[in-house]
């Protein structure tokens, strides 16, 4: 199983943004020990959930052809808790991007108000890890990630890809 | 308009700063970027990115850190240590960069000290100056 830290896209702009919705509820169990008492959304996984934003992103850019993985947090600042019933949605800007990787800016929003700045760079590893081997198949990019496409790119284009 | 060394040297400074979480006075011209400042493979890519926001120029991986393409041509290495052919391969790619005692002893593993501070400074100004 893999964790997705992202419900649903509300906008996917092709090579440059991004915004992806996530519901934070108390039935994510994790919230429980973080903290007892005063559960709150750990700044790690608001990380993930931009990471997993972004990501997808850059890898729909090059089409699925590029392994991409979070190489860098380059900034990662928190302004606000996210609480058990707050929606956030998350907001990532393709700033550059090259064969070998990319760099994002994003924001993460409560309504308008700012919860958190996070920047980040992505690999591709096929492209920097010279004559190491990896598997054929890209399992960076699961059916999971491809049903949060759904509607906004042409899913089998990507699928069809070696 | 043509900047200044010291300009661009400024900006260079700002652009290491961010992205190596550096003080400012730890950026000196003769610091190399990974054995002061503790650049990582990924960081050259985002000082890559910043160079070209900063100066507003395209910037070429391999024209500015050309090293990685010298090191893996099997004709250019021997014996951990550079060929007279990948040394003057190296020279060709380099311009920017004062090759000095390397040139004695070219041992791969010293590469990485040839990336200094100032060669970025040189690239730029060779640039945009």
């Amino acid at each position: 199983m893999r964790w997705i830290w992202i419900d649903k896209f509300l906008e996917f702009e092709s090579g440059k943004k991004a915004v992806a919705l996530k519901n934070v509820t108390l039935a994510e169990e994790h919230l429980h020990d973080h903290f007892p008492g005063f559960p709150i959304m750990p700044e790690c996984l608001m990380i993930e959930a931009m990471a997993q934003t972004a990501g997808i992103l850059v890898g729909q850019a090059r089409n699925f052809e590029e392994k991409v993985i979070l190489a860098k947090i380059k900034k990662a600042a928190f302004y606000k808790y996210v609480c058990p019933g707050d929606t956030i949605t998350l907001h990532a800007e393709i700033e550059s991007i090259a064969p070998e990787a990319a760099g994002i800016e994003g924001e993460i929003r409560r309504g308008d108000e700012v919860i958190a700045q996070i920047s980040l760079m992505f690999s591709h590893i096929d492209k920097n890890l010279a004559g190491k081997q990896f598997p054929q198949e890209n399992f960076v990019f699961t059916d999971t990630f491809f049903s949060l496409l759904e509607g906004f790119v042409d899913r089998d284009a990507a699928k069809e890809r070696p | 308009m043509a900047m200044s060394r010291e300009e661009i040297f400024e900006k260079v400074q700002e652009v290491l700063v961010d992205a190596l979480g550096l003080d400012d006075d730890e950026v000196t011209e003769e610091a190399t970027l990974m054995g002061d400042l503790g650049a990582e493979s990924i960081d050259f890519l985002d000082i890559v990115f910043r160079l070209e926001k900063a100066f507003d120029i395209k910037v070429p991986r391999e024209e500015l850190f050309p090293a990685e393409s010298v090191l893996n041509n099997p004709e250019f290495v021997s014996g951990g240590k550079l060929t007279d052919k990948g040394l003057a391969e190296l020279k060709a790619r380099m311009p920017h960069t004062h090759l000095g005692e390397f040139e004695q002893d070219p041992d791969v593993n010293k590469i990485a000290d040839l990336f200094t501070v100032s060669a970025i400074v040189n690239f730029i100004e060779g640039k945009v100056g």
